[in-house]
């Protein structure tokens, strides 16, 4: 269910070694999960998370949400058979953490081209997400977001990049500010999407929400989170205004009648609207239907047009 | 054996009395006259104070064969009923039937006495230990459950008459005045007493807060108390109010309390003079949460909370969301501290919150119900008394009399329970049948009563997941798998009764 354009507003973390969780993953109402095969699991259950991952997304038919899963770093020796053993129920993409350097990104790329060619599958099926979460990560993260056309989005990791950096993470997150803008920068400049780090204290509703408005402020498009309880908040502050829904729907039925008329270009209240502005309108329109704000459904050939 | 109309089996004849099959939940009509104890007289001088327990239990002329009563206000708590029974035991009286307003975990005490004959029958439901030992068959003593209604209706009618009640008394003078509001073992409302100060031949007060006459305000009045006993402590405080009812933190239940809020607002229910009840779960609270969060977004203004009051409903209150709140029964400090504050904040008897034979109980005056689940079953009926082990564990509680009451009764409940999945084809035991029942909210989806088409539309409408019972049934077993039934053998250790009295299921005996 991937595609460039698709609603990434709240990435769920979910423990791939507790099948009390990954059993409630088709109910929870955020765009996309990491399952996650790094942290959350201890060094003795890396074998078995990975199998209980597998058959999981095997069962997992009727997938309504997209599904990552971050596997181990790539020069440990569980990293490749994370990718062996889950890739076959295909996942719709790795989270690839400590993605420091374009070359780290790249190797995963081949491989995954090689499992695509083996599965007999479309090149390209699985997307990369390269975590940002070091000092080098950081300064290499504009090479990063461009070395591969799987990378769709660069998620910052805020505990990894202060312990990198020798600083305290503090809950209003000013240490953070450059290094978020950099990551922004760089995932807007390659063209794809922008995810914020996660807010550990699930207690603390008024601080996440704090660092949601944030995060939204500084271009950020969607957050990785902890805790379910966390997405609606995240929702809410990603919630487009009235004043943006009524614009995105007049695009559309601007470029709705430039399509009629055979064009992929129009001008409307006299500013042009091209295909960007009709991708950022769909966007709004999506997340809010998504939030029911409105009952509206908007296929990709508005976007793209027919083929 | 009689088949009833939910296709059980039921006794004809159970503990030597003559029993009725439930039909339907449109109730039995009522004949004859109540029950009415003896009259009475105590004459000006005359004293009710007496030294102790035991003494009370002489005075009152409890004898072989007879039944007492205590409440359940002071919960897991209450250390009246184990003292009462150990004193029985020791005048040598036997074969005592208990009906209680319900029996907890800390009245395992009791099993010695029920093995040695002291207790012979419970007119009342129970909670842990004694319902499994009844279980396992390790006593031999047969238990009647009634919701609460179905509890002040069978003294009412006589169908059980009580010989001494002993009521647990927070706040007491020597002439029997009594409330629950003040005094190290407050417990709030007396509600569920109030039936049996009315009913019962002999009625005890017994109290470790004997303050000079008069109490005020009253809940239940001298003129029902025939004794007073004052003793050391009436239980432990910490374990009377629990102050741990709070909002779940469990995402599945905060995604099924948001999906019944959802319910209640589709319902066209939640307008100005919406009355409400829920229990004391974390996820009945966080229901009553977002109701509140919607009540104050739209400036709603509600009748009244009703049924066991915790401290989410006094909040309630405050914010003025509610006129007034009708308590049986408190559920945590808050709620004791309210009421004894709080003119709008009423007490209310069982008989006056739930009894189905009177001119009205408070139940048919309420919007919307929020209740649990051991189990439910593609036909909505509802299993609250045992487990998925087939022990008897839980008590009916106003389940059944306010899912009958309620214009809107929703059940709230996680997908799958410990692996076992909670939607069944069949319940292990029904305890209210599902035509009380109109909604059943899981994380996974939410299933409309087929009476309620209309509700289903608006449901749809208001993207809720609405699913097919069966479906849902389908899909959550296609996770957990078909569990293992319970094997049980044919000894009835239980009867289930319905509102009216009429038997909706039994209870047997585990095959181990």
């Amino acid at each position: 269910m991937s595609n460039a354009a698709a609603l990434r507003r709240t990435l769920l973390y979910v423990p791939g070694n507790m099948p009390s969780m990954l059993q409630n993953i088709p109910i929870f109402n955020c765009d996309c999960v990491f399952i996650d095969l790094e942290d959350a699991v201890p060094l003795n259950e890396k074998d078995a998370a990975r199998l209980l991952v597998r058959s999981f997304l095997e069962n997992y038919k009727e997938r309504n949400k997209e599904i990552f899963y971050r596997i181990n770093p790539l020069d440990t020796e569980w990293g490749f058979d994370d990718l062996r053993t889950v890739l076959p129920a295909l996942p719709d993409g790795v989270r690839l953490p400590k993605a420091d350097t374009p070359e780290i990104v790249e190797r995963l790329d081949t491989f995954l081209t090689e499992c695509e060619e083996n599965f007999g599958i479309e090149l390209g099926t699985f997307k990369i997400i390269p975590s940002i979460e070091s000092a080098q990560g950081v300064i290499n993260c504009i090479k990063i977001a461009k070395c591969s056309s799987r990378v769709i989005a660069l998620a910052f990791g805020a505990e990894d990049y202060t312990a990198s950096m020798g600083i305290e993470r503090s809950k209003t997150g000013e240490e953070l500010f450059h290094a978020r803008t950099r990551v922004v920068w760089a995932a807007k400049a390659a063209g794809i999407q922008a995810i914020d780090t996660i807010f550990p204290d699930v207690n603390d509703e008024e601080s996440f929400e704090n660092e949601v408005r944030l995060s939204k402020k500084l271009g950020f498009t969607g957050k990785s989170l902890v805790n379910p309880r966390q997405i609606d908040i995240v929702h809410k502050v990603f919630a487009p205004t009235k004043e943006e829904i009524d614009f995105a729907l007049e695009v559309i039925e601007a470029i709705l009648k430039a399509r009629e008329m055979g064009t992929g270009v129009i001008s409307l209240k006299g500013k042009m609207i091209d295909a960007p502005i009709v991708k950022r309108s769909s966007n709004v329109l999506k997340t809010a239907a998504s939030l029911g704000l409105i009952d509206y459904e908007i296929s990709d050939e508005v976007i793209y047009g027919a083929k | 054996m009689a088949l009833n109309s939910l296709g059980r089996f039921v006794p004809e004849v159970f503990n030597g009395i003559k029993r009725t099959p439930y039909n339907s939940a449109a109730l039995l009509t009522p004949g004859g006259l109540e029950y009415a104890r003896p009259v009475k007289i105590v004459r000006p001088g005359e004293k009710k104070l007496l030294s102790g327990l035991r003494e009370a239990i002489i005075a009152s002329g409890l004898k072989d064969g007879m039944t007492i009563a205590t409440h359940h206000h002071l919960r897991n708590g209450d250390n009246i009923l184990n003292q009462v029974v150990k004193e029985i035991d020791a005048l040598g009286i036997r074969n005592i039937t208990i009906a209680s307003s319900s029996v907890h975990p800390v009245h395992a005490e009791i099993i010695p006495y029920i093995k040695k004959g002291v207790i012979t029958s419970l007119e009342c439901g129970v909670n842990g230990p004694v319902g499994e030992a009844a279980s396992k068959g390790e006593l031999d003593c047969p238990i009647i459950v009634r919701s609460h209604g179905g509890r002040a209706r069978s003294m009412m009618t006589g169908e059980v008459v009580v010989d001494v009640a002993f009521i647990g008394a927070p706040c007491c003078d020597e002439y029997g005045n009594m409330n629950g509001y003040f005094g190290p073992s407050a417990c709030g409302s007396l509600g569920y007493s109030h039936v049996d100060a009315r009913y019962a031949k002999t009625v005890v007060a017994v109290t470790d807060n004997l303050v000079p006459y008069p109490v005020c305000p009253v809940s239940i009045p001298q003129t029902c108390v025939d004794f007073v006993v004052q003793v050391e402590s009436l239980g432990d405080p910490k374990k009377i109010v629990s102050t741990t009812t709070r909002v779940t933190k469990d995402p599945i239940g905060l995604m099924i309390a948001k999906y019944a809020a959802e319910v209640i607002r589709a319902s066209g229910l939640l307008k100005n003079g919406f009355s409400f009840q829920t229990g004391a779960g974390g996820t009945s609270l966080a229901v009553a949460d977002n109701v509140r969060r919607m009540m104050l977004e739209e400036k709603i203004r509600g009748s009244f909370g009703s049924g066991g009051i915790t401290g989410y409903f006094v909040d309630m209150l405050e914010e003025g969301l509610f006129e007034t709140l009708l308590d049986v029964q408190c559920f945590d400090l808050r709620a004791v501290e309210s009421i004894s504050k709080n003119m709008c904040h009423q007490e209310i008897s069982a008989d006056t919150y739930a009894n189905p034979f009177n001119c009205g109980a408070v139940v048919n005056r309420l919007d919307a119900v929020i209740l649990g689940a051991t189990e439910v079953d593609v036909d909505f009926n509802v299993n609250v008394n045992t487990e998925s082990n087939g022990y008897l564990l839980h008590n009916t509680g106003g389940h059944t009399d306010t899912a009958a009451g309620a214009k809107l009764a929703i059940i709230v409940a996680p997908s799958i329970r410990g692996r076992l999945p909670i939607i069944l084809d069949k319940v292990t035991t029904v305890t209210t049948p599902g035509e009380n029942i109109d909604v059943i909210v899981t994380e996974r989806g939410i299933a409309v009563n087929s009476k309620h088409e209309d509700l289903k539309k608006e449901l749809i409408k208001a993207k809720i997941p609405v699913k097919d019972i069966h479906e849902l049934r389908k899909e959550i077993t296609q996770i957990t798998g078909v569990p293992r039934p319970v094997e049980f053998t044919d000894d009835i250790i239980a009867l289930v009764e319905y509102r009216d009295g009429s038997i909706i299921d039994t209870v047997r005996r585990v095959k181990e």
